[in-house]
């Protein structure tokens, strides 16, 4: 029996991961040198697991509130005012969730309507055009260039926008590209967002790995709170991906609607991962500053070396990945990735995973030792010279 | 600090070659700032940490609490220096609190660490006490764990 026919319309239609295609590739490859990872190579620091076992010992396995434990809401309002200039109320304007990816679907669920129009810019993460489209809602890419930096600039999006644009996601600094935004930049695109009355998503799970500049969040300026939802999570800056913590800030009305949707699917988040979280805002800053300065330096190293081997890349201004431009060698991303992969065993990911515009790119993600990174950079180094003895044929 | 000395810090295992890429300098470059640094008294030395079983490594450990007099001008440092020089002393710090140095010995045996503090240690003019504690076991040496270390924790090849 074809039972695929069962299947809804709009999941059918939607498109596998191109990460999921790559990952089925490398996975076959033992021993390889994995530069594809998107998260970072610490171990969760021992404090904060310590916290969690802890938790489990003090009998905490139960529900929480929806809204998550006020404590860790406290504790995620004082970080936020720090940081990022801006207040949201413990008791109404924070949402603890799984992941943020789980609050971008609660945002896009809360807030589309069928046929609603969606922002967001290109290359960017995995998510963000399928979890629009789950909400029967429209796509629409913003294209982000190298020349930029692969900073979102209003001239892109004023070219991109068309009329039933209602929401603009933003990922600054942005995965795969490490592009972010200055102030200056993102006070333009506020401007920008106020003229079309947008709704802002503002996905800063990287912010803290800004290397160069101060990170501005879109939400601290003026009269963007209220347009705002400010979604952040724990998994990058404090190495807690497999905890699945996240949360989301914005005006009472907005979380209350994503609170709606949370209870009835997700209920809460974990409360082990919730009190781990608690000991991660309130004791981890030292440790996430260190894994940073960590990071910081492999970025230099890793960045330099790209462009030594003749692919050019420009400076990440955060995250954790480089994103070189591989056209140089006459192949197209994916030949290129599979032909590192099979001649030399290092895995990175085609840029064009991530979006139309991340064609001609690769992602290599640099939370990882220096011992395998300088392998990685000289056997990368070795196939790009044997391409260019043997180039490609057409 | 300089570049070198947080790459020391950092990636203890890197070799020469290795050092000379990351900080992108010739290797010749890195030995001549790894030689000042030794001539200025900041790089003393570089030592492995191993995990060997009792008998491969045939010594014994111990903590001595050493009480002292402090002399007019020189305070403890002529002493606590006296002391440090002997081969079976691994390290020796002054602390605060109910002793007044902390002696971290090593010997071949549990006599021999022995006699070292009897002899030679509680013999000195000027030390007042010792209190020697035996190691038993040891758990974590300069930052790594020996037993139960950290596994493997595999991370997926690719991820989003």
């Amino acid at each position: 029996m074809d039972n695929s026919r069962f299947i809804a319309k709009h999941v059918v239609n939607l498109p596998k991961s191109g990460i999921r295609d790559f990952f089925d590739i490398v996975a076959k490859m033992k021993d390889a040198i994995s530069l594809g990872v998107g998260e970072p190579d610490f171990d969760t620091p021992w404090h904060i697991r310590e916290a969690g076992i802890y938790a489990l010992e003090k009998g905490k396995t139960h529900y929480t509130s929806n809204l998550g434990l006020i404590e860790l809401r406290r504790a995620i309002s004082k970080y936020v005012e720090k940081n990022f200039a801006v207040s949201y109320a413990p008791e109404n304007e924070v949402l603890i969730t799984v992941g943020v990816s789980e609050a971008l679907d609660l945002a896009c669920r809360a807030l589309i309507n069928p046929g609603d129009k969606a922002m967001f810019h290109q290359p960017c993460y995995v998510s963000y055009s399928p979890s629009i489209t789950l909400a029967h809602g429209v796509a629409v890419p913003v294209p982000t260039f190298a020349k930029d930096n692969f900073a979102l600039t209003v001239e892109a999006l004023r070219a991109a926008w068309q009329p039933g644009c209602k929401l603009l996601m933003l990922n600054l600094p942005c995965n795969p590209t490490g592009g972010t935004c200055d102030r200056a930049q993102v006070e333009a695109i506020a401007k920008f967002a106020v003229e079309k009355d947008l709704i802002v998503l503002s996905d800063e799970i990287y912010s803290e790995l800004t290397f160069e500049g101060v990170h501005t969040s879109i939400a601290s300026l003026p009269g963007m709170k209220e347009r705002t939802i400010f979604l952040h999570g724990f998994s990058k800056a404090f190495a807690m991906t497999g905890w699945r913590i996240g949360y989301a800030c914005g005006p009472a009305t907005l979380i209350e609607a994503m609170m709606k949707v949370h209870q009835y699917s997700m209920l809460c988040a974990s409360i082990i991962s919730q009190e781990a979280a608690i000991e991660a805002l309130v004791r981890g800053e030292d440790g996430m500053k260190k894994m940073r300065d960590q990071y910081h330096r492999r970025r230099d190293f890793i960045v330099r070396r790209f462009n030594e081997i003749g692919l050019k890349c420009h400076l990440p201004r955060g995250s954790f990945y480089a994103f070189p431009d591989i056209s140089k060698t006459g192949m197209n991303e994916k030949d290129f990735a599979i032909g590192l992969l099979h001649a030399e065993k290092v895995a990175i990911v085609p840029g064009s995973a991530f979006g139309e515009n991340g064609k001609g790119f690769c992602r290599a993600c640099f939370a990882t030792s220096y011992e395998q990174l300088i392998e990685a950079s000289n056997r990368i180094e070795r196939h790009v010279q044997s391409l260019a003895k043997n180039p490609p044929r057409p | 600090m300089k570049p070198i000395v947080k790459l020391l810090l950092e990636g203890g295992s890197l070799n020469t070659a290795q050092m000379a890429q990351v900080l992108n300098l010739s290797e010749a470059e890195v030995n001549h700032q790894l030689d000042a640094l030794k001539k200025e008294g900041v790089l003393l030395g570089v030592r492995p940490v191993l995990n060997l079983s009792p008998e491969d490594s045939g010594v014994v450990r111990a903590v001595i609490e050493v009480r002292i007099t402090p002399e007019r001008g020189g305070g403890f440092n002529r002493l606590a220096e006296r002391i440090s020089r002997f081969d079976e002393v691994e390290s020796c710090y002054l602390m605060s609190g109910g002793y007044d140095l902390l002696v971290f010995v090593s010997g071949a045996s549990l006599q021999r660490v022995a006699a070292f503090v009897s002899e030679k240690l509680s013999t000195i003019e000027g030390v007042l006490s010792t209190a020697t504690h035996f190691m038993l076991r040891s758990y974590k040496e300069h930052g790594f764990l020996l037993e139960g270390k950290a596994e493997e924790n595999e991370r997926l090849k690719v991820a989003p």
